[in-house]
């Protein structure tokens, strides 16, 4: 459904654009029942070239390694079967979203679906597919995490299989596209000023730094969410709550509540990626006390009760 | 007799397949099966009681907000913690921007492609059909989905993101609203009003709402060509295929009610039962597991309910629990909320002819035309002065209820807690009262019901009048289950 929220230009007009035929998707296309399974039929007996094998969602492998929690409606087949056949016949295999790239959220608490990714259990190599998997094109999966995924992660990621533009160079460590994953959401923050001086918010609808009480992982999250907008506008951080860090693997069990930070003797366990802990430690003792009034002020509150000062040229 | 089993039926939201028995070219029964379980009743088991928050909108992408809202206002139950008026004007917007989007994209992308079908290449609607409204190149689809994306900035202003927000708390909303933001509210609102009026009604909204009977509305429908708008085509095209006879419902209908505002529902809360409308009595739900994969011998309240799935019941055919209102089948969505608020034209239409496939549409598409002012209404009365949020301060031990009403109908959170942590949540989603499969009298759901005697075509696979009985009910099938 995010995906629809594409824009500039709209799904359609990109894909258009891009010369990309959906051979079927759930929720667009007319064909339904028996004539879909005619087209996964024709793809598996090689009469339909599959190009790039889109999968949402993770692959639910319970009960008992049967995938009974998952079945194809209409085909008595199980939904992990049809993907492990249809990925042999991809060109690209590719996870949308963190479900079907790590396990996601289905895979959180006790997991009693055996809930999986396609080529990562987790932070673990393997999946369904297995860590030796490659698709067609020799490439291995390519995980759009993010839960939800931005729109544009997913256009532009086709974009570039359609204009082969793809190298093994794209993905980071854990497969995900580096056009959006070799950012942090701390870039462009827009409560960069108060996180400067750890001037921090402490409930929900403050407008503080959300990093040392409210759970916040923007300085370590790999995604572009401050950089480009969501829905037009926003972000997680601007829409007043923390990030939570949703294109990793492993999200769904911070091993903590998600929205408050865990600290040993008052100092944040997880630091700013690539900070070393003496020194955040060092600057944040000092850069807390140089707050300025405005921001000590304005961070505990909804609203702004110091605009910054004003300069005039001339008294 | 013979069966045919449909499937994987797409166009819904998420997995589903269908078993029909058809005799003599009519459906003689119907079983409906969804095919995915997850668990997230049970993945909330032991976490923080705030943590739900992060867990239930990530069951659906498309009612995620629905989900937010039912788990902020069960915490707020729990935590007895009023919501300032910004916080339920600001949470009602939110809740409304997804609500009004599910109904525009179910018409448009999951219900009106079906009249494009080769199956309908003899009517004289068919060539105009296909123009406005085949999947994927429509133009009127086309036209809509940019329309769509730039309502949903709203979220983008209010929520951060769309699907999965963090903003909605049990005690308002995370984000405050500045003066600027409120001016952006309007102007986005005012232009999806624009678009509404201009594609979907060719008309204004305040003309569609104020339509209070059968009559009234053909009358409004003569007013101009077929072809004037979307909404005309459908009424030209539903007529043609007499719609209000298919998909007949049985006639007990459940709101939650919805958008609270200072102590007094937009849409009332109620059933009608038998032809009376009644108070809504939480206290009569039950859900039972006789048809499910499910262990459970008899039917619990979702305060106690249980979620232990089970393939050992051989009776079973579907991961759906059954619910019912005092034992009752009851049918849920935008034709019971009508209904039950009072609408008149809802009113005249079920009293003349029941829920059906058209009826159904109609009182999404009044939906809309209600709603839509109303967020107007809304977004010029925040107060970027006033507060959008209360602390809500947690007790380690107590119990908390959510109710709302989604686009597809009433949504229930029934939460526990001990010692701190999640001990019991349970669910009933839209769908689950919809999809809902047999109880333990064997009395089947309400689609269930709707399809029989639906007519199947010689050689259909997927009969055509199926399709538009069960995408009339706008089913979720991922909330289904959950």
């Amino acid at each position: 459904m995010s995906l629809l929220n594409a824009e500039s230009p709209d799904l359609m007009s990109t894909l258009a654009a891009a010369n990309i035929n959906l051979l079927w998707h759930p929720s667009i296309s007319e064909e339904t029942g028996s004539e879909v399974v005619e087209i996964l039929h024709q793809i598996l007996d090689d009469e339909l070239r599959l190009d790039a094998l889109c999968i949402e969602g993770s692959i639910l492998r319970g009960p008992n390694g049967t995938g009974r929690f998952h079945m194809l409606g209409g085909t008595g087949k199980a939904m992990m079967q049809w993907v492990a056949e249809l990925s042999e016949k991809a060109q690209y295999t590719i996870a949308v979203g963190s479900c079907a790239a790590f396990g996601g959220i289905s895979a959180a608490g006790d997991n009693l679906t055996d809930a999986t990714g396609l080529q990562f259990d987790g932070e673990v190599p393997g999946g369904l597919l297995g860590e030796m998997y490659s698709a067609q094109s020799g490439f291995k999966t390519i995980n759009i995490s993010g839960c939800p995924v931005h729109p544009n992660w997913v256009t532009e990621t086709l974009m570039s299989l359609a204009l082969g533009e793809h190298t093994s160079d794209a993905v980071d460590l854990f497969g995900r596209p580096r056009m959006y994953a070799d950012q942090l959401v701390h870039h462009g923050c827009n409560r960069n000023e108060y996180y400067e001086y750890k001037a921090s918010a402490e409930t929900p609808g403050d407008r503080g730094c959300m990093m040392e009480n409210m759970g916040c992982l923007g300085t370590q999250a790999h995604a572009d969410c401050n950089s480009r907008p969501w829905n037009g506008e926003g972000s997680c951080t601007k829409g007043g709550y923390a990030c939570i860090n949703c294109t990793a693997p492993e999200f769904e069990e911070p091993g903590h509540s998600f929205t408050q930070t865990p600290k040993v003797a008052g100092i944040p366990v997880g630091l700013p990626t690539d900070m070393p802990k003496a020194w955040f430690v060092a600057l944040a003792s000092l850069s807390k006390a140089a707050t300025p009034e405005r921001l000590r002020k304005n961070a505990t509150s909804e609203k702004l009760i110091y605009p910054p000062t004003i300069h005039k040229r001339k008294n | 007799m013979s069966r045919i089993v449909v499937g994987p039926f797409n166009r819904v939201e998420g997995d589903l397949e269908v078993n029909l028995d058809i005799e003599q070219g009519v459906v003689k029964s119907a079983q409906v099966n969804s095919p995915l379980f997850r668990g997230f009743e049970r993945i909330m088991q032991g976490q923080s009681p705030m943590d739900a928050l992060v867990y239930t909108p990530r069951i659906c992408g498309i009612c995620s907000v629905s989900q937010s809202v039912a788990c902020a206002k069960a915490l707020a139950d729990l935590a007895q913690v009023e919501v300032p008026a910004n916080g339920e004007l600001a949470t009602n917007l939110v809740l409304a921007n997804e609500n009004m989007t599910d109904l525009l994209t179910h018409f448009y992308l999951f219900f009106m492609p079906d009249f494009c079908r080769d199956v309908y290449r003899d009517k004289d609607w068919f060539a105009e059909a296909k123009v406005r409204f085949k999947a994927k190149e429509g133009r009127s689809v086309n036209t809509m989905l940019p329309a769509r994306s730039e309502f949903l900035h709203l979220m983008g202003i209010m929520a951060g993101k769309w699907p999965h927000t963090l903003s909605i708390q049990p005690g308002g909303t995370a984000k405050p609203i500045e003066a600027q933001e409120r001016i952006r509210l309007l102007a986005i609102i005012a232009a999806f009003r624009r678009y509404l009026e201009q594609h979907l009604f060719g008309a204004d909204l305040e003309e569609v709402a104020a339509i209070d009977s059968l009559a009234a509305l053909q009358a409004w429908r003569a007013k101009e060509h077929w072809t004037q708008s979307d909404f005309r085509a459908f009424l030209h095209i539903s007529e043609d295929l007499n719609l209000s006879a298919l998909g007949r419902g049985k006639g007990n209908f459940l709101s939650f009610g919805n958008y609270p505002l200072q102590g007094q529902k937009l849409f009332a809360e109620g059933a009608y039962i038998q032809g009376e409308l009644q108070p809504l009595l939480p206290q009569h739900i039950t859900e039972d597991m006789a048809f499910s994969w499910m262990e459970g011998d008899r039917p619990q309240h979702p305060e106690s309910g249980l979620t232990e799935p089970s393939l050992d019941n051989p009776e079973a055919y579907t991961w759906c629990k059954a619910p019912r209102l005092n034992r009752h089948v009851v049918e849920v969505g935008a034709l019971a909320r009508q209904l039950i608020n009072g609408h008149p034209l809802i009113m005249d239409l079920v009293e003349q002819q029941g829920a059906n496939v058209e009826s159904r549409m109609i009182a999404r598409m009044l939906e809309l035309a209600i709603v839509i002012p109303q967020m107007q209404l809304w977004a010029q009365q925040l107060d970027p002065s006033a507060d959008f949020c209360l602390t809500a301060e947690l007790p380690q031990e107590g119990s908390g209820v959510g109710m709302v009403e989604a686009a597809r109908g009433s949504l229930g959170h029934w939460l526990k807690v001990s010692k701190g942590k999640i001990s019991n949540y349970q669910i009933i989603a839209p769908t689950t009262w919809n999809f809902s499969p047999r109880d333990e009298q064997a009395i089947p759901g309400a689609l269930e019901q709707a399809l029989v005697g639906a007519p199947v075509l010689d050689g259909e696979k997927e009969p055509v009048s199926v399709q538009h009985i069960v995408r009339s009910f706008d089913p979720c099938m991922v909330c289904t289950v959950h």
